[in-house]
């Protein structure tokens, strides 16, 4: 049996008119991306500031104390706490109350003169460590900077010396090093696989479960025309939500859109195919509504992780890396911040879209595939 | 060339599922114009041989023909001639019932839709209700939408699982008078029931009892067969016959 488009059309409309009185799945394609932009627009900030830490300082001189002030002064340190012993400092450690622990030593101001680099301590609590890593870059520069005043005359020698050269760092696309620059790209991926993924699967499960799925199979449709007549209204949904992010994060986080929209629409378009193909593939293996949310969490979680949206992806082993670039969300994330934050062309994006096309095909292809004929 | 004398033509049909073997080798032969009742305790293979015959369920072993079609090869144009109603409601619940028959008709390629749709929803007494939500239905009036719907497309052999399951016994009358009135149009019926007195209805009683076909005929060549006087008694004793033969 051939293509319809009459046929394809019919199951459209059937689904808009479901999809019409679907409320709650109107209500979730809106909200829901809007709270998550807002929650890890606001929230999300990978360059935390304003450290809880506490001070353990067996000297007082001046030079002691400028280091101390140079460390209020800096935006990493709150030095709120004086502890008197190291076993304090590091019972405050232990129980979370400060992030680091800054112990100057005896004699600090003596050796200093002298010129024995005395040894300050910078204890950081590392559980977390992307929390403690700007904090830690930066205390050597801080430290240096608060003695400065105090190396004058005689004392100008024990300044570090001058670096040979200078170096001249641009921090390109994103000059500020904002959070949300990298966090908001990667957030339309994560967004779109989960809710393509799984709003498509539970749909095509639903209608097994009711039983309306029989009635459908033993009607004239090919496999294409319910994929094609199923995936459509949901790619549009999809399509709704991205423009939801895309939208509010220009106008509440001046996210900025350098590149070509229609780019990014494209890039959009085989993305969210990739993913609703996926949850009408899912649909096709699993048995109920529970199955399909578990199946699609069993993807969804490595595809969020190791795409390079929560950590860097260069930072991952050979392995790690190979597994994030089986998934397309992975091509997706870097195709979003090419468009977005670096004005990119499509030959530039060229490299990341390739992989996406590809997946599209193989999962719609799947999809079909694997789509019964029978209740077999 | 003249259709076939048999409307279902089905010899060996073999079906497991789930290490269970739900319908053991049965011949089924149902001829045009007539209405049979399928009967059998629950689990004994009748929605099986139902959702074989209409192309939902893959025959493991067996061959045979459905309105002349190859019933292995020619499932799409089987698809186009037959009406299935299932056992249990399967329309879409969230669209009207006009929406569902639309559906039906576009997905049937019907010329002309609107008028099909609207002769079909007067004709079963729906166009009232065109516009209640499916789910909001009672059994009978889903029932009748069900059966609307199975016939939309003039379907020439109509599959009915278990159809008045759960049904007043008013929608249960009104709705065998319909089927008596299509059957009498030449639509062939196959129904499966567990109720006796719709048995008694049919033209032809097909009983069936963990995948065997135990006993066929017309209800007095069944009773006759059996030697009881009414078809309970006689459904219990093949009913016993066949969990005594079972292995």
């Amino acid at each position: 049996m051939k293509f319809s488009f009459s046929r394809t059309g019919a199951i459209l409309r059937k689904e808009f008119l479901q999809l019409k009185r679907d409320r709650a799945t109107a209500a979730m394609v809106i909200l829901f991306p809007l709270m998550q932009l807002l929650l890890f627009g606001y929230a999300i900030n990978n360059d935390p500031k304003h450290l809880d830490t506490a001070v353990l300082s067996k000297d007082n001189s001046i030079f002691a104390r400028d280091f101390i002030v140079g460390m209020k002064n800096s935006e990493y340190f709150c030095v709120d706490q004086e502890v008197t012993s190291e076993k304090e400092g590091r019972k405050l450690l232990q129980e979370g109350k400060v992030h680091c622990v800054i112990t100057i030593p005896e004699h600090f101001a003596r050796d200093l003169v002298r010129g024995k680099r005395p040894m300050v301590l910078l204890e950081a609590d590392a559980t977390d460590p992307i929390a403690v890593a700007g904090a830690i870059g930066a205390a050597p520069r801080i430290g240096a900077e608060s003695l400065a005043k105090d190396l004058k005359g005689a004392l100008s020698l024990l300044r570090p010396a001058a670096d040979p050269f200078t170096l001249c760092i641009h921090k390109v696309y994103n000059p500020e090093g904002l959070t949300r620059y990298n966090i908001i790209p990667g957030l339309i991926g994560v967004l779109l696989t989960l809710m393509g993924m799984m709003v498509t699967a539970i749909s095509l499960t639903r209608e097994r479960e009711r039983g309306t799925m029989e009635n459908m199979l033993s009607m004239p449709v090919t496999p294409l025309e319910v994929m094609v007549g199923k995936i459509v209204p949901y790619i549009m949904i999809c399509y709704a939500q991205a423009a939801v992010i895309v939208i509010f994060a220009y106008f509440l986080f001046e996210i900025p859109v350098l590149g070509n929209w229609g780019l990014l629409a494209l890039a959009l378009l085989a993305f969210i195919i990739c993913n609703v193909a996926l949850g009408f593939a899912i649909s096709t293996m699993v048995r109920n509504q529970m199955q399909s949310i578990q199946v699609t969490m069993l993807v969804f979680l490595p595809s969020m992780l190791l795409s390079g949206f929560m950590f860097p992806f260069r930072g991952m082993p050979l392995w790690a890396q190979a597994i994030g670039s089986s998934v397309p969300i992975t091509y997706f994330i870097r195709i979003a911040r090419g468009i977005l934050l670096k004005g990119s062309t499509f030959w530039e994006i060229w490299t990341n879209l390739w992989p996406l096309l590809l997946f599209m095909c193989i999962t719609a292809a799947a999809a079909v595939r694997l789509y019964k004929k029978t209740l077999d | 060339m003249s259709a076939p004398s048999y409307a279902i033509d089905v010899r060996d049909l073999s079906k497991t599922l789930e290490g269970r073997l739900v319908v053991n080798h049965v011949d089924v032969r149902v001829q045009r114009g007539k209405i049979y009742g399928f009967l059998g305790p629950n689990g004994s293979g009748k929605t099986t041989t139902i959702r074989m015959l209409c192309g939902l369920l893959t025959p493991d072993a067996g061959e045979g023909t459905c309105l002349g079609l190859d019933l292995r090869k020619d499932l799409e144009q089987i698809r186009l001639k037959v009406g299935y109603m299932t056992q249990k409601f399967s329309f879409w619940e969230d669209l009207t019932i006009e929406e569902n028959l639309n559906f039906v008709a576009s997905v049937f390629g019907m010329d002309t839709p609107k008028e099909r749709v609207r002769s079909c929803m007067e004709r079963f007494n729906l166009a009232a209700r065109a516009h209640q939500l499916a789910g909001a239905l009672s059994g009978g009036w889903k029932q009748r939408l069900a059966l609307a719907a199975c016939v939309l497309h003039e379907p020439e052999l109509l599959l009915l699982d278990e159809p008045t399951a759960g049904v007043d016994p008013k929608a249960r009358k009104e709705f065998w008078d319909e089927i008596r009135a299509l059957a009498a149009r030449g639509l062939t019926v196959l129904v499966s029931t567990h109720y006796m007195d719709e048995a008694e209805r049919c033209d032809q009683i097909l009983y069936v009892a963990y995948g065997n076909i135990m006993a066929e005929g017309t209800v007095e060549e069944i009773l006759q067969q059996s030697g009881f006087s009414s078809l309970e008694d006689s459904f219990i004793y093949y009913v016993n016959q066949a969990m005594e033969n079972q292995p």
